[in-house]
């Protein structure tokens, strides 16, 4: 009887129970991730071998300051100083002291180790998460020793591709028009380089004017226009080979080639009859098909990158907006509406946004806009720039600038700029010349 | 005979000590229950310190206006619940959609009986909160009289405040903690669910014990890297922020956590 009180009594026994709190965190902060970026170790034979053929000191050093410098470019990231290292190279590739490092306030380590096999490079490197102590990716390259920049720009986009969770786009290339000269009389030239400004080439040799070089984003060719006895020519170009062919001379005006998301197609405008519109032409057959037919002047157009839309710009409502339609022409719709003048809009790759210049008031904008034309943004401002190009993860856009001549005409110059979707990172590229009409490549690992 | 009367009497002398002594608490649940003590008292007294009464009629019609647009709206009444106020349509587009459903059935009668049976759930809500301030009145009486009679019960009250979870300045003070520890990855996909359950155990101290994604089977699904990218970087937040701000008392209240990281704002803004 006692035993069944007791029973009653424990199942009656009040239990507290508590519910569980639950707190929304819907912000953080944006500023950058502190990383380490340790410089790779390298054994001494391999140091000298390297010495020998690269004529570089260190080259594990060498690769960590492109990833160090790839990572600050982009505005995500703080790589800390390395005087406040507390751990070697060679140890903390093993086996990370932890501790050591959120010291520093790191967030995420970057280590790794250069070695000469074979005579190839081998790069290994390791990604560690500091706070939670464990390694986030491992992975080793192997290349012969003159693309060691190019390992860097690798292991670049794959912590940036492991932290941010989108892809990277610092192995890529940068296509423009380098220019020379008084600004009455430019040598034009088509010019390539890494997209840190590296590797610089020139593709031509500046006897005729080149103008809007455009990569495919799916492999390494290049459209661009150029003038041969003064009629538009559309060319194309692949960058691996060299090998260089028309794809067609055109009538009167012809502004802008550009690629289809297959690289199939370009798309571009013309003039026939003094009526600017939209054509495409199949690069296969070469059959030229007309896409847009009204009285306006339709130019820029750009394709989604599902190839179902295109974007372009006209002035069919009096002042030049920008518009989208099916790629078959049909649907047209304005999505711009703000105050001024609206142009060459670039849909982004990862197909949210439509980039674009605007001119209001005398200065020209570099904006993007949803493509509905709602959730219109600014990101930057200037007496003159246009023409911008979305780096492949549709992060950064690359555009060209020019400034002002003073009253005798001097002072001009055209410089790339970078920017990204923040507007807060704003960069000028640096190259060797004057530049305008940049062109982004898509990944070249890929 | 005398024998088992005594064997009676102690085994029932036995029962009524048991039962004094162990039971007592059931003499107080009608009390302890009471059906009017109503979290939305201990909510409201939390959360704001603006005086009920004046403004209570005003607040209680415009809560019932909203309460009879919800509730016209929905069809399924879990979404409603579920949803955020932010998240809650505008007035024209309610009164549109009620049009479209209407306008959707085909048998007139059904409709008929929809709307009463929402008018009907309407009607028990605006009872209740037509009643809401007289209901205060009448808790607060009550709960003072309570307070006179014994002083157990008022701690018990007090600690089923303590029930409702953290106070808004409480609440804040973590919060902020952790916005400067997030670093948002800024490449994840704004139009996927970017919502990450974190539970936490915590010491006393606000150190973390454990802590445990509550979606974890996401992290490894194909198409869903991002998730991992996101999850990761609340992780990183937390051990970054410890110990967290947690208030000093009450510890079996808040020693089990869940943070919900949500960077769709951020991402979207």
């Amino acid at each position: 009887m006692l035993f069944r009180y007791l029973f009653i009594l424990l199942i009656l026994l009040p239990v507290k129970s508590f519910a569980l709190i639950e707190v929304d965190i819907t912000r953080g902060n944006l500023s950058p991730l502190p990383v380490a970026v340790s410089p790779l170790s390298i054994d001494e034979d391999s140091r000298n071998s390297f010495k020998k053929i690269l004529k570089k000191e260190n080259i594990g050093s060498e690769i960590s300051a492109i990833v160090e410098n790839n990572l600050k470019q982009s505005g995500l990231f703080n790589p800390l100083n390395k005087d406040a290292f507390l751990q070697k190279p060679d140890i903390a590739n093993l086996k990370p002291r932890f501790e050591d490092w959120n010291l520093i306030k790191a967030q995420a380590l970057i280590t790794g180790k250069v070695t000469f096999v074979d005579e190839k490079l081998r790069v290994e490197f390791r990604l560690w998460d500091v706070l939670a102590g464990k390694e986030m990716m491992a992975l080793a390259f192997t290349t012969v020793p003159s693309n060691w920049r190019r390992v860097g720009h690798i292991i670049s986009d794959k912590v940036y591709e492991r932290l941010t969770g989108e892809n990277g786009y610092f192995d890529t290339r940068i296509i423009y028009v380098s220019e020379e000269g008084p600004k009455t009389n430019r040598i034009k030239k088509l010019a390539i380089m890494d997209q840190d400004g590296f590797n610089n080439k020139y593709l031509t040799l500046g006897n005729e004017l080149v103008l809007t070089p455009r990569f495919s984003p799916t492999n390494q060719m290049v459209t661009y226009l150029s003038y041969f006895k003064n009629l538009p020519r559309v060319y194309l170009l692949d960058i691996e080979t060299g090998m260089q062919e028309v794809v067609g001379d055109f009538p009167g005006m012809t502004f802008a080639p550009r690629f289809s998301p297959d690289g199939k197609k370009i798309i571009m405008s013309f003039a026939e009859n003094g009526n600017s519109d939209i054509y495409t032409m199949d690069l296969e057959n070469r059959i030229v098909e007309r896409i847009t037919n009204h009285p306006s002047i339709d130019t820029s157009p750009s394709f989604s990158p599902d190839g179902k839309q295109i974007t372009f710009n006209s002035d069919r409502s009096k002042y030049q907006q920008i518009y989208i339609m099916d790629s078959n022409g049909k649907n047209v719709k304005r999505i711009s509406f703000g105050n001024g003048l609206y142009g060459t809009p670039v849909w982004s790759p990862r197909g949210d946004l439509i980039a674009f210049t605007k001119l209001h008031k005398g200065k020209f904008y570099i904006g993007v806009m949803r493509t509905d034309g709602t959730g219109e943004r600014l990101l930057t401002e200037n007496f003159y720039q246009e023409a911008p190009s979305w780096s492949p993860n549709g992060r950064v856009l690359i555009f060209y600038r020019e400034t002002k001549t003073n009253s005798k005409g001097e002072g001009f110059s055209a410089k790339l700029w970078s920017i990204d979707l923040t507007g807060y990172n704003e960069k000028m590229v640096t190259t060797e010349t004057d530049a305008s009409d940049p062109s982004w490549s898509s990944l070249l690992s890929n | 005979m005398n024998r088992n009367i005594v064997i009676s009497f102690g085994l029932h002398t036995l029962l009524v000590i048991i039962t004094a002594m162990s039971l007592p608490f059931l003499a107080k649940k009608p009390i302890d229950l009471p059906p009017i003590v109503s979290v939305e008292l201990i909510q409201i007294a939390e959360k704001t310190n603006i005086p009920f009464a004046p403004k209570a009629k005003k607040i209680i019609e415009e809560v019932k206006e909203k309460e009879k647009r919800l509730v016209s709206e929905q069809a399924p009444p879990k979404k409603i619940k579920k949803q955020k106020p932010d998240a809650i349509p505008l007035p024209d587009e309610k009164i549109e959609k009620i049009k479209k459903i209407e306008d959707k059935k085909q048998n007139p009668e059904k409709i008929e009986t929809e709307v009463k049976q929402v008018s009907e759930f309407e009607k028990k809500e605006l009872f209740d909160t037509n009643n809401i301030a007289a209901l205060i009145d009448k808790s607060k009486v009550e709960s003072a009289e309570i307070n006179k009679k014994t002083d157990k019960i008022s701690q018990d009250q007090d600690k089923n405040i303590d029930f409702g979870g953290l106070s808004l300045s409480e609440e804040d003070a973590l919060k902020a903690q952790i916005f400067g520890c997030w670093s948002i990855p800024l490449g994840l996909p704004y139009n996927e669910n970017l919502l990450v359950r974190i539970k936490l155990q915590l010491k006393p101290d606000g150190s973390i014990m454990k802590s445990e994604i509550l979606d974890h089977a996401r992290m490894n699904k194909p198409g869903q890297g991002f998730y991992k990218v996101l999850a990761e970087s609340a992780l990183r937040a937390i051990k970054l922020c410890q110990p967290l701000r947690v208030p000093s008392t009450g510890y079996e209240r808040w020693k089990e956590l869940q943070l919900n990281f949500d960077a769709r704002d951020m991402l979207e803004g």
